[in-house]
């Protein structure tokens, strides 16, 4: 069944005293907002709302998640009917910290080139949840306000035309038979300790992995619910904008035949993993794949889950390509995964997440700025003196992103 | 009218016109001006003047490169002294495929820098075997293999050599420059997403594709032998997992460690939430935080020390954070631990993870 994404535009983004899209301009009337997040959402203590948009002098520190608002219009399955996406929008949750893993998003400067985020207006919920609940309960509210308010905004898009309808059916395509057939591998990190994704609404540490239709990552039948360092977190966005669908879909029926997306997990254990990575192969396998893309989520321990996942493909006649980001230290020298198999022999590096910026002084500061040295990438030093922040590519929400969003790549020199 | 560029020249006792096979065993000298390849230097680029001309045998550099080198800086120095002008940089070549002239090449380059604080650069084929000892040092520029290439080779380490006192980064792609095995971040005009699918289509197609990134072939650690007697064994507790004292005293970082750090255990029959928590950035840190014994075992150690299982816990333990952290880096950690637990009297040690 086919699927349409309606893109409505805005232009424009502000606080005002109706939720309204007005003329490409899409007003949120912040005291509405926050009642319905009181209401939706146990255990907030305050909130607050701000606007962010491109090119200000803005930087948000302690992001968890980003989310586009939609609205489903027709069609009760995802993947299926019609949504309507607020196009150049997004909320952004923000917060206390729990772990060590929330980004900063910078608006402007050097660190707007390394984060998607600085190319959209922005609807930034500070929320602090209350103080007598434990971490991860904390952690919850924070996030499903986040996914709570893009359910508030996405609903102006509903008696609106969108400016450009994405149309997603690749099985109504004929394809020639000499086309080469390819499915997409989504590696979900699935490591439990707030290093969860949620399918569907179900934890991805079940269920995988399965095959999905490419129009369900775009719908949002993925959802973020994780803490990895902030390069190389897929946020909910990036599922429902997902690169590498879109990359497939664009060359579909001309150059390859997009016969899928496997789904799959990163669990914690070994032989979880083996377990897992047999699975998606077979998986990818009985769709008649040539080849795959592989994306995953996270570094390290994940490194693990995609070599298996790789070796598995390439053992049963599947080329694989994936796409990486690389720990190789701040000079450079070190080599750059935790794992590898010689079958390895096509990756696409997105970028060394230990090199280093430094992110001048901004005007406006939103979050918990304080919290800016304990995150992973930066270090006791990182809130300079002038008011300036020096921090890995890490630190940066989406800069290594391992969906392929961005264009940094890294080579040897 | 600007000074010349003042170039130090380096060759061989052949480029230089001293003979070939046979004078290979000449000791370094200085002649002034230009010799061989470098007058046709100063004919390309009339706003170089080759300061001095550095000649050495082949094998005399060869066979001893350090004693080369240094010979080399003292010469040079004596000669800032005299002349009361310093060198800007030195161009060491083009060695082609020469092997020995290469290998001094590379030496010299980085002998001179060092001591001398002088730019250096040299020119060789890149299987030349000075390529593959020096270019992760020195600067090292492609050249063909054999004389044919003696213009190209000077313009393109000329050229690199003015990037590198402009303090410009060089590029392999476009400055001809050997990889340093240094991964440095840059631009693609396409994302990530299309390369990887281009990438793909290029290998279904059969054609010829480049991954972006070539994996390294890994370490594999034989296992210990098992101790003979733990009971009479001291054991250490060395951790990748951030357990450090309430406060992280010593602010090892979240992720990417730049450190590790020692603490005493003396006194403590196990870890509490208030004595200790969790520094690593990589995981969720509740419950490490809630009972620090679950990433750092003391108390089950202290069970064992009090039933005689094993001699005794070794009153420091060792703690890094093991999360995006180098694996050069980790290796330094790793040496340096090892050395101080040795220098202790430490017979084994339980590594923890998380």
């Amino acid at each position: 069944m086919a699927f349409e994404l309606g893109h409505v535009g805005v232009e424009r983004l502000e606080l005002g005293r109706r939720t309204e899209l007005v003329a490409s301009t899409l007003q949120v009337e912040a005291d509405a907002l926050r009642a319905h997040l009181s209401h939706e959402v146990e255990g907030i203590r305050s909130l607050q709302v701000h606007v962010a948009r491109p090119g200000e002098s803005t930087r948000i520190a302690c992001v968890k998640d980003v989310i586009e608002p939609r609205l489903k219009m027709r069609g009760g399955r995802i993947g299926e009917g019609r949504t309507h996406a607020l196009a150049n929008v997004a909320v952004v949750s923000c917060g206390q910290i729990v772990g060590f893993q929330e980004g900063l998003i910078d608006m402007s400067g050097p660190g707007a080139a390394h984060t998607p985020f600085s190319r959209l207006s922005l609807l930034v919920l500070e929320v602090d949840a209350a103080p007598e609940l434990d971490a991860h309960r904390r952690e919850r509210v924070v996030r499903e306000a986040g996914l709570a308010a893009a359910a508030f905004l996405g609903r102006v898009g509903a008696g609106v035309e969108p400016d450009r309808i994405e149309r997603v059916a690749p099985e109504e395509t004929a394809c020639g038979g000499d086309l080469p057939r390819v499915v997409y591998v989504a590696m979900l990190l699935s490591q439990g300790l707030l290093h969860d994704n949620w399918v569907e609404g179900r934890n991805a540490r079940e269920g995988l992995p399965r095959s999905v239709n490419p129009a369900f990552l775009l719908d949002g039948g993925v959802v973020s619910g994780n803490c990895v360092s902030a390069c190389d977190k897929n946020t909910t966005w990036h599922h429902q904008n997902d690169a590498v669908v879109r990359a497939l879909l664009a060359r579909h029926g001309s150059e390859l035949d997009f016969e899928g997306v496997v789904l799959t997990n990163a669990p914690t254990r070994l032989a979880e993993k083996e377990a897992s990575a047999h699975a998606a192969a077979a998986l990818v396998s009985e769709l008649g794949a040539h080849g795959a893309v592989l994306a995953k989520e996270g570094f390290g321990n994940p490194d693990a889950d995609l070599m298996l996942l790789i070796r598995g493909l390439e053992g049963a006649g599947i080329r694989a390509v994936a796409l990486t980001d690389e720990f190789a230290g701040a000079d450079g020298a070190s080599q750059s995964l935790a794992d590898a198999t010689p079958e390895a022999d096509a990756l696409v590096s997105v970028g060394n997440a230990n090199a280093r910026v430094v992110l001048p002084p901004v005007q406006r500061t939103l979050g918990p700025m304080e919290s800016v040295p304990r995150l992973a990438g930066a270090f006791a030093e990182s809130l300079r003196p002038d008011g300036g922040v020096e921090v890995e590519l890490q630190t940066l929400l989406g800069s290594t992103n391992q969906i392929g969003f961005e264009r940094l790549t890294c080579r040897e020199v | 009218m600007a000074r010349k560029l003042r170039l130090v020249h380096y060759v061989n006792q052949f480029f230089g016109g001293f003979g070939g096979e046979e004078e290979a065993d000449l000791p370094p000298r200085l002649e002034e001006g230009a010799r061989g390849p470098g007058r046709l230097l100063e004919t390309l680029a009339p706003d170089v003047e080759v300061w001095v001309t550095v000649v050495c045998g082949d094998n005399y550099a060869a066979q001893q490169p350090e004693r080369a080198a240094e010979e080399i800086c003292a010469a040079l120095a004596a000669r800032e002294k005299s002349r009361g002008e310093r060198p800007d940089l030195l161009l060491a070549g083009p060695a082609f495929g020469a092997g020995r002239y290469g290998l001094a090449c590379g030496a010299v380059c980085r002998g001179v820098r060092e001591r001398l604080g002088i730019p250096a650069l040299a020119g060789m084929h890149p299987d030349n075997p000075g390529a593959d000892a020096h270019r992760r040092e020195v600067v090292v520029v492609g050249t063909a293999a054999d004389v044919m290439g003696m213009r190209d080779a000077l313009e393109a380490m000329l050229r690199a050599g003015r990037k590198l006192l402009q303090g410009e980064a060089l590029d392999p792609q476009r400055d001809g420059t050997l990889p340093q095995g240094r991964r440095r971040n840059v631009e693609a005009e396409k994302t990530g997403a299309e390369r990887a699918v281009a990438m793909l289509l290029a290998k279904l197609r059969g054609e010829p594709f480049v991954t972006e990134y070539r994996l390294p072939v890994f370490d594999r650690v034989a296992p210990a032998p098992p101790l003979d007697d733990p009971a009479s064994a001291t054991i250490a507790l060395v951790t990748s997992g951030g357990i450090v004292p309430r406060g992280n005293p010593d602010r090892i970082e979240a992720a990417s460690a730049s450190k590790f750090a020692a603490y005493s255990l003396q006194g403590l029959d196990g870890l509490t939430a208030q004595t200790h928590q969790t520094a690593h950035g990589g995981y969720d840190p509740t419950f490490a935080n809630a009972d620090p014994n679950r990433v750092l075992p003391v108390d089950e150690m202290r069970v064992l020390e009090r039933a005689g299982r094993i001699g005794r816990l070794h009153e420091r333990y060792y703690v890094t954070v093991g999360n995006g952290t180098s694996v050069e880096q980790a290796r330094r950690f790793g040496r340096e631990i090892a050395a101080r637990l040795v220098a202790d009297g430490v017979q084994a040690v339980i590594l923890t993870s998380t």
